[in-house]
Order: structure tokens, then sequence, then C-alpha cells
């Protein structure tokens, strides 16, 4: 191309815009038709469990009703691991006092243990909206159609809800994901060249 | 002329210097010995004449392409002694993949590499074929190959101080490898997979050497793969068992995402780095993440233009 001469250069540019206005103006060369979507089947994964004998908690929180900010003398399990900004947050900031089974939003409306979503979405709203369109968090299915999505609790401990690990539980007979306080293990690291020799 | 004639084949003609013209009936034999030559040469590695003499893959008829994959059924059963069902499932009209990582959630487990392989049926030893690397990096340097660990041991990962940048194929739109295939055994689908046909593969490795990514791998021996670990569901072009001597590497798990679902990574993922979907639509979840997250491709600088994005969702 380095030695065409002048004219001839000039040829071709010509040529070459005339072929690409030709192109601009005949839209049809456009690849497949947007393809129709298939209709998104949202498929809620089973909640992990509670801890044993805790729920319903109004079976001992009947008469308890001490609205004053404490460090809890029991319910060593989530005292002992709490991080979930501790020094701002307590129990009743997420628990209602009257009906401790059921979770309080902010608003002071009342949800259950099972959309327990709506309440972490209060703070964490970016990571919410991520969540409900997919972005954030596992999914596991088509990504054609129908999915599993998990909820928050399932892969963050409320009450330490940096992420740590998770593991597969049995729910019901069903396999679910809970969180854990262990960090994950990495599986075996790959073979180096010179052990794979036979 | 003087090296000619200390081939001993070549003397003994009308002509031991081979100046003249050959006898006929010598050029003849010469034709049906080379032919012989030929097939037996073919029947002993294991490559038979049909298979041999066959079509591109891509100008297959559909009964040639059945026969193909029933013939592949056959070797399977042969090989494992297990029925498997292998399918040569077209792309999706309209359907261009794009996959997306998450590098700041990714805490370099590795669930990811052996559930590529179990889906895969990539041989397990001798040698260990992963599709997926997860090397580790040090976040002071940011993305620096020449300090990335693949080999790291670790009792708890996330290490302080590190990230994890798994690599495998990427899909490129401008793929090197397929580039230099001398036999186009290797070419992108109108998905954007790039998929290899292990029968029309000679193994010269160019590919390998092509590929800035190090994402495809030789089977340097017919390799191990249990019987039992066999994966039954296969695509012709993706995770049927590979023979010696061929070249493989990540199709996004073809067998699985032509028919809707997610790769075997994308599910695995216990922190759900791992994102998938089709670029065209743009409520996808890939889609989203182009759109409202800080996406890079690896090694920008080669124009490769990867189907496969990284993305910070922090």
């Amino acid at each position: 191309m380095r030695r065409v001469t002048t004219p001839r250069l000039a040829l071709a540019l010509a040529a070459a815009l005339a072929a690409s206005s030709a192109a601009g103006a005949q839209p049809a060369a456009k690849p497949a038709a947007p393809r129709e979507r298939k209709p998104e089947v949202l498929i809620e994964a089973r909640p992990p469990p509670f801890s044993e004998g805790i729920f319903p908690c109004m079976e001992c929180h009947k008469d308890q009703k001490d609205p004053k900010r404490r460090e809890l003398g029991f319910h060593d399990e989530q005292q002992s691991v709490f991080d979930h900004d501790a020094e701002h947050r307590w129990c009743l900031d997420c628990h209602d006092l009257e009906n401790r089974d059921m979770l309080r939003l902010a608003s002071g409306a009342l949800v259950p243990f099972t959309e327990s979503y709506r309440l972490c979405g209060q703070c964490h709203g970016d990571k919410y909206r991520d969540w409900r369109v997919g972005v954030h968090g596992r999914r596991v299915g088509m990504w054609d159609g129908q999915k599993t999505y998990l909820l928050c609790a399932s892969c963050h401990n409320p009450h330490s809800p940096g992420f740590k690990g998770v593991k597969e539980i049995e729910v019901d007979g069903k396999t679910t994901i809970a969180p854990t306080l262990e960090m994950l293990k990495p599986m075996a690291r790959p073979r180096r060249p010179e052990e794979m020799r036979p | 002329m003087s090296e000619r004639k200390s081939l001993s084949v070549l003397q003994g003609g009308a002509d031991p210097l081979g100046n003249g013209p050959p006898d006929p009936a010598r050029r003849a034999f010469m034709r049906t010995a080379a032919a012989g030559a030929a097939v037996s040469a073919l029947a002993s590695c294991g490559v038979s004449m049909d298979d041999f003499l066959r079509k591109h893959f891509k100008e297959l008829s559909r009964d040639e392409l059945a026969a193909v994959l029933a013939k592949v059924e056959k070797k399977n059963r042969d090989r494992f002694g297990r029925d498997t069902k292998v399918t040569a499932e077209g792309p999706i009209p309209g359907v261009e993949f794009g996959y997306g990582l998450d590098i700041s959630r990714c805490v370099g487990c590795r669930r990811c590499v052996y559930a590529c392989v179990k889906e895969n049926n990539q041989s397990r030893e001798h040698p260990q074929i992963h599709w997926i690397r997860v090397l580790e990096m040090d976040k002071d340097r940011g993305v620096d190959l020449a300090h990335a660990e693949l080999y790291y041991e670790a009792d708890a990962v996330p290490r302080p101080g590190k990230f994890y940048f798994p690599v495998q194929c990427q899909q490129c739109r401008n793929p090197p490898c397929v580039k230099v295939c001398p036999t186009q055994a290797t070419w992108k689908e109108p998905d954007g997979i790039v998929v290899v046909d292990y029968d029309w593969c000679i193994g010269c490795r160019c590919c390998m050497s092509g590929c800035p990514y190090g994402a495809r791998h030789f089977n340097w021996s017919d390799g191990q793969l249990p019987a039992e670990e066999l994966n039954p569901n296969q695509h012709y072009l993706g995770n049927r068992p590979r023979p010696k001597g061929v070249v493989e590497k990540c199709t996004f798990c073809i067998q699985r995402s032509r028919n809707g679902r997610y790769p075997a990574c994308v599910e695995i993922c216990p922190v759900g780095a791992r994102k998938f979907g089709n670029l065209l639509d743009p409520e996808s979840e890939i889609r989203r993440v182009m759109d409202t997250k800080r996406v890079l491709v690896f090694k920008e600088e080669l124009a490769t233009h990867p189907q496969f994005y990284f993305f910070y969702a922090t």
C-alpha cells in the first residue's frame, strides 16, 4: 500500500467513502434481530435455619421487654460474635421489642425473618439493588430462565456479616447454603509441571 | 543430487541417479506402497480412514453429523464402558455470551477449578489439566503477572494483602489462536465461543503459543479420567473426552450454556463472583455489570477483545 501513487490513493479513498455512505444508507446489514427474552423465573433458596431451640422467640420473651441498651448475659452465640457496627447497633435496632418473632424496619414496619433482605436493604441499598438484579450474590440455574437466588443471610451471618465462608446444609431434606464463621480453605493447588511427569 | 545417491531406496531404478523418467510400473508400485503406508500409519494411531477423509465440522450435513456423533458415543462406550449423550447443539440466534468476574469478591478458593474439571471431563492426572487457573496477586502491585502465584497454598483464603485473579479462555473476538491454526480445527462460533474440533486438531500447538492467556492445554497422553467420574452429557465441540495429542480449552461449558444453563464455574462460586449471560440482552446480569460497574479486560493492549470481563463491584 505504501507504493500507491497519490491519484490512485485519492481514488481508493473516494471509493471507500462512497462504500461507507452506501452502507450507512442501508441498515439491512444488521446481524440477527434481537432475541425475545424468556420470562425470568426467580426461586428463593431455603433460608438457613435458626440456631437450635431459639425460635419462636416469644416463648421466652413474653415478659422480657427491657428496651435498655446493654450487654446481654444470654444469647452467647450471638453476643460473642457480634460484629455488625457493634459500636452503634444492638439487638433492638433490628429485632422488634414487642414481637420478637419479627424484625423491625426503621419505619417501624414489621417484617418476618423470611424477608430479612428488606431490613438489610435499608442500610446496604447499593448491595440490595445489585442483589435484586443478580449482580451481587450467587445464582444457580439458567442464565436464560429459571434460577434460584440466595438470601443475604444465606452467606452473611447477620450478627457478623463480613463474608467468611459458606457451607452446604440440609434443611427439611433439601440442601441449601448457610454462612460459617470459618474462612474457606482453598482446594488443592495445581500440580507443578515437574510433578506431572509419569 | 549427491545426497540422493546415498538413499538406497532411490537406487536400482531405470536411472540410479534419478535423472531419467522413472519406470511407469515402478511409479504405480510406489503409489500403492505410499497409500498402504498411509493407511497403516493411520490405523496405528487409532484413526480410521473414514475419520481421516471426513469433511470439516462446518460442512457436515445433518446425516453426516449424526453419524459422527454416534461414532463419538461408540468410542466413549469402548473407552469407558458407559453410555453417553453427545450433542452438537448449535448457537442460539441473537445470543452473544459475556462473562463477568468480580475481582473484588473472588477469595481464591479454587472451587471453580475443580467444578470445571468435573463438568468438562479433563484428564485428572498425567497430565493434570485445569482450564481455570487462579492467580494470587499482591494488592500493592495490582494485576502484575510477574509477581503472580499460581501454586499458593493456605489454610484459609483470602490471605491478607492478596487478591485473586482467575484466568481461563477469554473467548476473544479477535482470537490469535484461531488465526494461527493451520488446519482450521479451532474457530469462533456466532455466540462467541471459541471451539476446538478434536478430530481436526493435529496437535501442532501453534494455538497454545498464540494464546496470550495460557488458556489452551495439550493432552500429552490419553490421560486419566475414571469412568465413574465421566460426565455423560457431552458436546462434540466441548467436554467429550479428548484423545491424546489434541489441544483443549474452556468453552463456557458449551453443553450447558447453549441449553440456557449457567456454566459450572458460575454455579459453584461460593461468593457469587462469576456472572454470565447474553450481551445482546439489555436486561441480562452481564449487561447490568457492564452498565453499572468498573469493567476491564485482561491484556487490553493486545487488542484480543475478550468476551470475558473482570469487574469491581465494590
